[in-house]
């Protein structure tokens, strides 16, 4: 079984069995103005189904297991309420999250703006390296009314460094490979991370204190 | 219904005579300790109830404070004692969870301060872009739009439009400014302005600082019945924003645009509003829970107790707005109000369905100052769990107690009964044995829980069954009339007779067919009431449970 808390960087290693494919938890969150599309996105994701849904309250949860290769991973998805009394406790669901989902809708280009904000907000909360950003272009399916070419927001996402990718949760278009991409990235992470410690051990941040330190010498010649 | 008022007949029936337990009628303005016959009427639970004691309709819509009552004077008739222990509560629970909210103040130091300042603030002029959300527009000066039933309106006191029930709000700023000119041209003259009728039309205004409700109304209700589905909206609006955020937010800035706050949210109050109009429990000022048998619950519910947390306070169980279970903090209530906000909720927005939930709500007559945090996810088709906390970083522990719950009731295999009993949540009026009897609503005052079988036929279609609840709303109006309460109504209609006997222990409504005699009417009541007396444990929650 996974555990659970809510302390923030919460990547936990779970051996499964005897055998030595890893399990990780990711928290996955998904922010953006009202009425883009976060919960059909979710909803397509979990159930690969759509309807017309009702404007979120507060927040919904959800998890997904994704079975890579090497490791399986499971997902809680937070998905966000885009309107503005829930502004102030939006952050309290952002926490902590290993990754966000940028999402606005291409035929309105205010919620692109307020992707924008969203993005601040988080580069103000986290590190770069601490959060996967995924910027999320909503709604292929109404390239008629398009307001936001897919030109000018890659280029925003790649002045950013921010995964891009359009979607449509209504003709599903491209939903689960978003997700899909955010597994890889925090696995590919994950390992970068791993073979890090263990191919350059003199570079782990960690104190060993079985190893002697230069400290100790340094003190005793003082 | 038509010319009502003249086929309308006093009633005495003396005291006792019908029903062994109940004694003597008290007046409702006593202490709020149940008496002698409170507590003992069939339903009445045997460990004292769930809710925050009620004795009558007006408890309910009397102001949680006196500043607020001296403001807005049409509804400051309500029952002092119930107050006191409502604010008592408040205070109990304000001290026992800081964490709540930043904005926790005392509040009455809070009210005086609100209404010291109110007079030194700047009016600022930065108008800000409101996000509406695609509301389905309605063309105001159509005349499909003036032949609504009823609208209801919400404005600032600076006159800005914050809710109308059809229409965008914008068109409607001149209509909004005109009430608003008519609230302030009174209160000039240190005198406000309860209602207008003209014309077959019912104009109520609530005033509820810094708000102003006002509802246009072509019903029978009685104002009375309009002012209490007002407050009803003051209430749900402050279950989104909390009334220390709604006060802080005008004392900074009085021309404030509160559409912008609770953009995303008018679907639950339109569902409100629906709902009162088709609900009765709204009507009684109780919930209705759902039948089944004694032994089933006290499982489910002993289930749901033993599935804690620390810092849950409720544990609600409910099926399509009707109770399953409720398990509470001991010594914590929850009043009718906030429960009706809380199913209002639920069933106003389908995105409960999937997932788990996870949102902040302040329960206004509990504490109107903090948000608890609901988690709501439905374990069945019409079974949902809501769980509510005090602890907003608590998701992962409350999520937790949901699957406790779920893993107790498949290991004391109650899930399959469970389930078996959701699917006939209601029963049929014929199985009391009378045979003129149609429908009825039996609400036990100390339990704050009401039973009504199935409305059947002749009421099948929509018109007929609101029919039959507006036939209900007139016999509730005539009986708590604040100026002129009436025991026993019995009511002699053109499709239905009509009888209705309100004690200090219960409320009983009951439709006949027409062509029954009062004297037959007068005899079913006793009938009906051991009826209900023998099926109290499946009709009732006499077991309620704390943690």
């Amino acid at each position: 079984m996974f555990k659970k808390n809510m302390a923030p960087r919460r990547t936990q290693q779970v051996r499964a069995g005897p055998s030595t494919e890893q399990s990780y938890v990711y928290k996955v969150v998904l922010l953006g103005s009202t009425a883009v599309g976060k919960s059909s996105i979710a909803f397509r994701y979990v159930k690969n189904d759509f309807r017309e849904s009702m404007p979120t309250v507060g927040c919904s949860f959800f998890t997904q297991l994704v079975c890579l290769e090497t490791a399986t991973i499971k997902l809680e998805i937070w998905d966000t309420a885009g309107q503005e009394k829930y502004h102030s406790v939006c952050r309290l669901y952002y926490r902590g999250a290993n990754a966000a989902l940028l999402v606005y809708d291409i035929a309105r280009k205010a919620t692109f703006a307020r992707a924008k904000l969203w993005l601040r907000e988080l580069e103000k909360e986290f590190l770069h390296d601490e959060i996967v950003i995924v910027l999320v272009s909503n709604k292929t399916d109404l390239a008629a009314q398009r307001e936001v070419t897919f030109e000018e927001a890659e280029e925003f996402a790649k002045s950013r460094s921010l995964i891009y990718m359009e979607t449509s949760a209504k003709s599903n278009h491209h939903v689960t490979e978003v997700f899909m991409a955010v597994a890889h990235k925090l696995l590919k992470q994950e390992q970068q991370k791993e073979s890090a410690l263990q191919h350059q051990p003199w570079k782990k941040s960690r104190v060993d204190l079985r190893e002697p330190s230069n400290q100790t010498k340094k003190c005793c010649m003082n | 219904m038509a010319a009502d008022v003249h086929k309308k007949k006093g009633w005495e029936v003396p005291n006792g005579s019908l029903v062994p337990t109940d004694g003597q009628p008290m007046e409702r303005s006593e202490s709020p300790t149940p008496g002698l016959v409170q507590g003992t009427e069939p339903g009445a639970g045997q460990e004292g109830g769930m809710f925050v004691h009620t004795r009558s309709y007006e408890d309910l819509t009397s102001p949680e404070d006196g500043d607020v009552a001296s403001r807005s004077p049409e509804e400051g008739r309500g029952d002092q004692a119930d107050q006191t222990s409502m604010a008592h509560i408040s205070k109990d629970f304000s001290e026992l969870s800081t964490q709540l909210t930043g904005m926790a103040l005392d509040l009455e130091e809070e009210m005086r301060l609100s209404q010291e300042n109110e007079m030194d603030l700047s009016p600022q002029t930065a108008r800000r872009d409101s996000a509406r959300s695609e509301k389905e527009d309605e063309d105001v000066t159509m005349e499909a739009w003036r032949m609504h039933q009823k609208h209801v309106f919400v404005l600032s006191e600076a006159g800005k439009p914050v809710y109308s029930r059809y229409g965008s709000e914008e068109a409607l700023s001149s209509t909004m400014g005109v009430m608003m000119a008519l609230v302030s041209f009174l209160e000039a003259e240190k005198n406000a302005i309860r209602s207008i009728h003209a014309d077959g039309y019912k104009v109520v205004f609530v005033r509820r600082s810094p708000l102003v409700l006002v509802a246009m109304a072509r019903t029978r209700q009685s104002e009375q019945e309009i002012a209490h589905e007002l407050l009803y909206i003051y209430y749900q609006i402050l279950s989104l924003v909390t009334w220390t955020q709604l006060n802080h937010i005008f004392q900074q800035k009085q021309n404030y645009d509160l559409r912008r706050l609770l953009a995303g949210s008018e679907r639950i109050t339109d569902n409100l509003l629906d709902l009162m109009a088709r609900d009765p429990s709204f009507l009684m000022g109780a919930a209705r829970s759902l039948p089944m048998a004694a032994g089933l619950r006290d499982t489910v519910s002993t289930c749901l107790q033993q599935a804690k947390a620390k810092s849950l306070v409720f544990s609600i169980l409910l099926s399509r707005n009707q109770l399953v279970s409720l398990v509470r903090r001991k010594d914590q209530f929850l009043h009718p109000i906030d429960l009706h906000l809380l199913f209002n909720l639920i069933s106003s927005s389908s995105s409960f369905r999937e997932g788990e939930a996870w949102t902040p709500i302040c329960l206004p007559k509990f504490n109107s100052s903090g948000f608890f945090h609901a988690h709501i996810s439905y374990l069945e088709q019409d079974l949902c769990l809501l769980l509510v906390s005090t602890d907003r970083e608590d998701f992962f522990t409350i999520s937790d107690c949901k699957h406790r719950f779920q893993e107790r009731l498949r290991k004391r295999g109650v899930s399959h009964a469970l389930l078996e009993a959701l699917r006939t949540p209601f029963y049929s009026v014929s199985q009391v044995g009378i045979p003129d009897l149609r429908h009825f609503i039996y609400k036990s005052k100390s339990s704050g829980l009401f039973t009504s079988p199935e409305i059947e036929a002749p009421y099948v279609s929509e018109e007929e069954k609101q029919r039959l609840l507006e036939l209900y709303q007139y016999l509730h109006s005539r009986a708590h009339n604040s100026s002129r309460p009436l025991k026993n109504i019995y009511f002699t209609g053109p499709s239905e007779n009509l009888l209705a006997w309100v004690t200090s222990a219960f409320e009983l409504y009951m439709c006949y067919s027409p062509l029954g005699t009062k004297a037959a009417a007068v005899s079913a009541v006793n009938k009906l009431m051991k009826w209900i007396r023998r099926e109290e444990d499946r009709l009732f929650i006499l077991t309620p449970q704390t943690y």
